[in-house]
């Protein structure tokens, strides 16, 4: 819900899927929309795990290759989880992630910043 | 807080005679996938220099129904965030618990699951009777899952409970219906949740329950929403076991070890204050990640000493009531109103918004109802939508929600603790605790 309103401020439509979205729903979801970022907000500790999964099914996809895919909040049960964690979700597929706090939200502003730029221009 | 079930191996029995005795029951949220560990979580829990309930929280593939997913993690090794209760046999988790749950150490499976029946019969096959959740608390907030899908698992769910009266054990079920989403849903429509969540128990046959109310972000409104809490269950649930629950604040929480354990305080001190039986406490490591053993044995007999020192203090004078009282009884005519069946009343209510959960995104919930936190930091509605609440309540309308409006309310509790744990610490010139410079004014990643 602050996601939605922190991006439709930022001048976005914003479909918000709710919580628990299976990947099934995110990958139809994503492919009736089409949208130029997905963002993965996860609090429940098995994000790292969740999002490798989702991630490789949604890559496999030609339409959503290349589609702007990042990922934020608690990702492992003992908090952040460093950048070996980090590493393997870049790895993966996704295009940014970011642990839980204050500089995280700062930089997924500025990132979306970019994208926008780069979709824009 | 009233008679029925109260024979000592029955959980409602246990928490029954710890309140006439003037002790608070304590007890932690706890779940960890390996049996070893879970034991000795259950084992430090009950070793605590407290009066504790155990408790094990079932990991969210469980939670989900998705047991593959948790068959797979447990063949992995991987680490859940909970106990996979339906994943292992009965044998593994019986020697999980034996030795430990007793008559004098209840333990409670907690999961947060919409379509619980797997669950419920991996309690029961592994010798334990008390458990928790509802048909609406365990399916708006956390799941995609349709109402009325709930409401009919928790039907069956409940009558497999039931059935254990047969032998001579008196289960018990709580409500979380108190905790809805965890903050800014105020206190009215909460305690009317809990109290009409323990009657649709009670109509599928259970005889013992807790009715839970979470923390707020106002310790006054919050002492008025117990009290009403407990006279409505008087009311409408006289013929059963019953106590009161309070939840530690669930929203986000102060990222300073001295803020945290203060608003623990807090909680502590409304439980004793309000006649409440027990308190589900939150720990100093709450903001940063699943909280170890450690922290939660800390804040469990930190809670246990404010709750006795509370009980040698002058009584509180009397409590004003500002309406939550009415509110909440006015929500809960609307959907008895609807039919003898409070299950299929419960759907009914949210398809017509009477009843209409703020910020919760459910496709079932109607979406139109706002919250806020006032001048004095009380939980108030900024829109009421569909809920017959005229004459009642006067929503306060007005400005639009914004992503700082939302994340100020949100962050409320988490910036008066930590801001006046900070400011303590300046006085007392000592360097700031373990994050507590980088505490005031953050931003939270999620929600």
């Amino acid at each position: 819900m602050f996601l939605q309103l922190v991006l439709e401020e930022l001048g976005h439509q914003v479909a918000n899927l709710g919580p628990c979205v299976p990947d099934s729903l995110l990958i139809s979801e994503c492919l009736r929309l089409r949208p130029t970022l997905v963002v993965v907000s996860t609090v429940n500790g098995h994000g790292f795990f969740d999002g490798m999964r989702l991630i490789s099914r949604l890559r496999a996809r030609d339409e959503l290759a290349a589609t702007a895919v990042v990922i934020g909040g608690k990702l492992g049960i003992a908090g952040p989880g460093g950048e070996w964690s980090r590493r393997q979700l870049l790895a993966a597929g996704f295009d940014a992630v970011y642990e839980d706090g204050a500089a995280s939200m700062v930089a997924f502003r500025s990132y979306v910043g970019r994208l926008t730029a780069s979709v824009n221009g | 807080m009233s008679g029925g079930a109260d024979t000592a191996d029955s959980f409602g029995g246990f928490v029954a005679c710890a309140h006439r005795a003037g002790r608070l029951v304590v007890q932690p949220r706890m779940g960890m996938s390996r049996p070893r560990d879970m034991r000795a979580g259950l084992l430090a829990t009950k070793r605590a220099n407290a009066t504790t309930a155990g408790t094990i929280t079932v990991d969210s593939y469980t939670r989900m129904g998705d047991h593959s997913a948790a068959r797979a993690a447990v063949a992995a090794r991987a680490s859940l965030n909970g106990y996979p209760i339906v994943t292992y046999d009965r044998g593994v988790t019986r020697a999980v618990l034996d030795g430990v749950a007793e008559a004098g150490f209840p333990v409670q499976v907690r999961h947060g699951s919409p379509c619980p029946e797997a669950i419920f019969a991996a309690l029961i096959d592994a010798g334990l009777h008390a458990t928790e959740g509802g048909p609406v608390s365990y399916c708006l907030p956390y799941s995609r899952a349709p109402l009325a899908d709930s409401v009919r698992n928790w039907t069956r769910a409940c009558q497999l409970l039931a059935r254990l009266r047969d032998k001579g054990l008196e289960p018990h079920l709580e409500s979380f219906g108190g905790c809805m989403m965890g903050q800014l849903c105020p206190p009215g429509l909460l305690i009317a949740l809990s109290v009409l969540e323990c009657m649709f128990f009670r109509q599928h046959g259970i005889r013992s329950v807790s009715l839970s109310y979470a923390q707020q972000t106002s310790a006054d409104q919050d002492a008025e929403a117990v009290l009403a809490l407990r006279r409505l269950a008087a009311e409408w649930l006289p013929d059963v076991d019953s106590h009161v629950v309070i939840y530690a604040y669930m929203g986000v929480y102060p990222r300073t070890p001295d803020g945290a354990l203060s608003l623990l305080a807090e909680a502590a001190r409304l439980a004793v204050r309000t006649g409440a039986s027990r308190l589900i406490v939150k720990t100093v490591s709450e903001a940063h990640r699943i909280p170890s053993v450690a922290d939660n044995v800390l804040a469990l007999e930190t809670a246990a000493a404010v709750a006795a020192a509370e009980r040698r203090a002058p009584a509180p004078g009397p409590v004003p009531d500002t309406g939550i009282y009415a509110e909440a009884r006015a929500l809960m005519h609307a959907v008895l109103d609807l039919g003898e069946d409070i299950g299929r009343g419960l759907r009914q209510a949210f398809q017509r918004g009477y009843l209409d959960i703020p910020y919760c995104l459910h496709p079932d919930n109607a979406r139109k109802a706002r919250s806020y936190v006032d001048e004095a930091g009380r939980l108030q509605w900024a829109s009421t939508g569909a809920m017959p609440l005229h004459g009642v309540v006067q929503p306060a309308g007005g400005a639009e929600l914004t992503a700082s409006g939302l994340l100020a309310a949100l962050s409320y509790v988490e910036r008066k603790y930590d801001g006046a744990s900070i400011k303590a610490g300046a006085v007392r010139q000592l360097p700031a605790a373990d994050g507590g410079t980088d505490a005031a004014g953050e931003l939270k990643g999620a929600m």
